[in-house]
């Protein structure tokens, strides 16, 4: 039986003004599934995230969410969609000018006629889902890094969405606390069966949290498979890229042809 | 190299008028749709903007208007009119220098903090976040701030025409020597509501200019902390312009078709 098909991207391309980020990219992440998009820095994967939330627009190719094509899409039925999805941040994007409550109560006070009370126990519910029941009248400045995160989170999932994004979400973290992140991406998928995309080049991260991963490379899916795969993979790029190793395929120095004429001129 | 400098500025010209469109549309359409901005937050933003502000325009305006007596005082005494100071006050103070100055106060004072506030947003995903929950960020952040500005700075202005008037009236008394009851008398003889209400229509266009430069700008942010020095900077300067440019056109018009 095939499975059913949460995002899809079909010949993705992005230019910012001559650089190539996206040079035709394919992907297909299926429901209730943990997908994690790995690859270096400045390889194109928030790229490709922001064109998933439709935050970007691609140049060429179409992105599929919960099967509508929203390239294309008017204002009105982007909303609908995106009430739908929750997107996490790297620097977990919480409104400096409210409380933890109010920044995680938001979308449920504009979206929905829920009364005030019903709204306090949601938050409270998704605040403990997250560890931080209790912590609804502090400022985001009075946060440490990961607590911002774990907020983000909450209110990425306060409306119950069916795909829940991630952006580099162990990023700047201690391995404790990233190791606690990746448990609550686990146990959210797991628990509330969302489907997971995350986007991240943390390696111990990725094994944890992955059924399923895709290498990305200058722009292009290298290679997509289940954890075993990719690290069975027969692949330079993507044995590189796991061992870390500084000497493979992937060229850390860009331009070496012309360092001596550079050097000369 | 200027035509690429003329075409960068026609489009950013094009996507100002676009944001100012954007945001009459939420104004207009919004509540129909159930979703205008919220009425807390335009209060909040009306505070900010407008009470906050009334000290500094209050200073300005006073010291302005003293300024005016004295320097038409020094010029009408040649032609022995130093009574008509109070007229030159009144209808400098309500054409000109109240709409303008107060313009210019608060363009350097809430059209900074706009565009600071925005940018910062900006560069840390927050207007992001805001797109992606399906918040549209001018009705959220835009709308509130423009209906602020188009309601406060009117309203600071008739606050700042009245000032300068005292101001003017303080020397013509006790410096100049007038007679009290004359000098109102001669004020009021010679304002009449032509001149308030243009300067006041004058200061509905600098609050536009005002808010949605500074939004602009906030919201187009890039560059981290430094790039928010730098565009609350440019917001500042580019309103400064636009207001006295503003200015000139509208006084223009007003000019030659007698009004």
């Amino acid at each position: 039986m095939d499975k059913e098909i949460a995002v899809k991207t079909e010949g993705l391309v992005k230019k910012f003004d001559t650089m190539t980020v996206l040079d035709g990219v394919d992907i297909e992440i299926y429901k209730g599934e943990t997908f994690v998009i790995m690859g270096g820095s400045g390889c194109g994967k928030s790229t490709l995230l922001r064109h998933m939330i439709s935050t970007m627009k691609p140049d060429r190719g179409k992105v599929f969410l919960l099967g509508k094509e929203i390239t294309g899409l008017g204002e009105d039925e982007l909303d609908k969609i995106k009430k739908k999805i929750g997107m996490s941040f790297q620097g977990s994007a919480l409104f400096d000018s409210m409380t933890v409550g109010e920044n995680v109560s938001l979308p449920l006070r504009e979206h929905t006629k829920l009364a005030d009370s019903v709204i306090e126990i949601v938050v409270k519910m998704k605040l403990e889902l997250v560890g931080l029941r209790g912590f609804e009248n502090l400022m985001p400045s009075q946060l440490s890094g990961g607590m911002k995160k774990r907020v983000g989170l909450a209110r990425a999932i306060v409306m119950d969405p069916e795909i829940v994004f991630y952006d580099e979400p162990t990023s700047g973290l201690d391995p404790i606390v990233a190791g606690v992140i990746d448990k609550l991406i686990i146990d959210l998928s797991k628990k509330l069966s969302i489907t997971t995309v995350v986007v991240t080049h943390d390696m111990g991260s990725v094994f944890r949290i992955a059924d399923r991963i895709a290498m990305l490379y200058e722009g292009k899916v290298v290679e997509v498979g289940t954890k075993d795969e990719i690290k069975n993979s027969k692949n330079g790029i993507v044995k590189q890229f796991i061992s870390g190793n500084p000497d493979g395929p992937i060229r850390f120095f860009k331009q070496k042809d012309d360092y001596l004429e550079q050097l000369i001129k | 190299m200027i035509g690429a400098y003329a075409i960068s500025t026609a489009q950013h010209a094009k996507k100002v008028l676009g944001l100012f469109f954007d945001t009459v549309y939420w104004i207009i359409v919004g509540p129909a749709k159930g979703k205008f901005a919220k009425r807390a937050s335009i209060f909040e933003q009306m505070v900010f903007i407008g009470v906050r502000s009334v000290i500094i325009v209050f200073f300005v305006a006073f010291f302005t208007g003293i300024v005016i007596a004295m320097q038409s005082a020094y010029q009408l005494a040649q032609l022995g009119g130093t009574i008509y100071v109070a007229a030159m006050v009144s209808v400098t103070m309500a054409r000109e220098l109240g709409p303008v100055l107060t313009a210019l106060v608060v363009a350097g004072r809430i059209g900074a903090a706009i565009t600071a506030e925005l940018g910062t947003m900006k560069v840390s995903e927050q207007i992001e976040a805001l797109d992606v929950l399906a918040l549209n960020p001018v009705r959220f952040l835009v709308v509130p701030r423009f209906l602020a500005l188009l309601i406060m700075l009117p309203c600071l202005t008739v606050m700042s025409d009245l000032v300068g008037m005292v101001g003017g009236f303080l020397v013509g008394v006790y410096n100049l020597g007038l007679n009290p009851y004359r000098y109102i008398d001669v004020s009021f003889e010679f304002l009449v509501w032509r001149d308030i209400w243009t300067g006041v229509l004058k200061s509905v266009v600098f609050a536009i200019t005002i808010a949605i430069i500074g939004c602009y700008m906030g919201l187009n942010t890039t560059g981290g902390a430094e790039g928010v020095g730098k565009y609350t900077t440019l917001s500042v300067v580019t309103s400064f312009i636009l207001i006295v440019l503003f200015d000139c056109i509208l006084t223009g018009v007003f000019y030659f078709s007698n009004m």
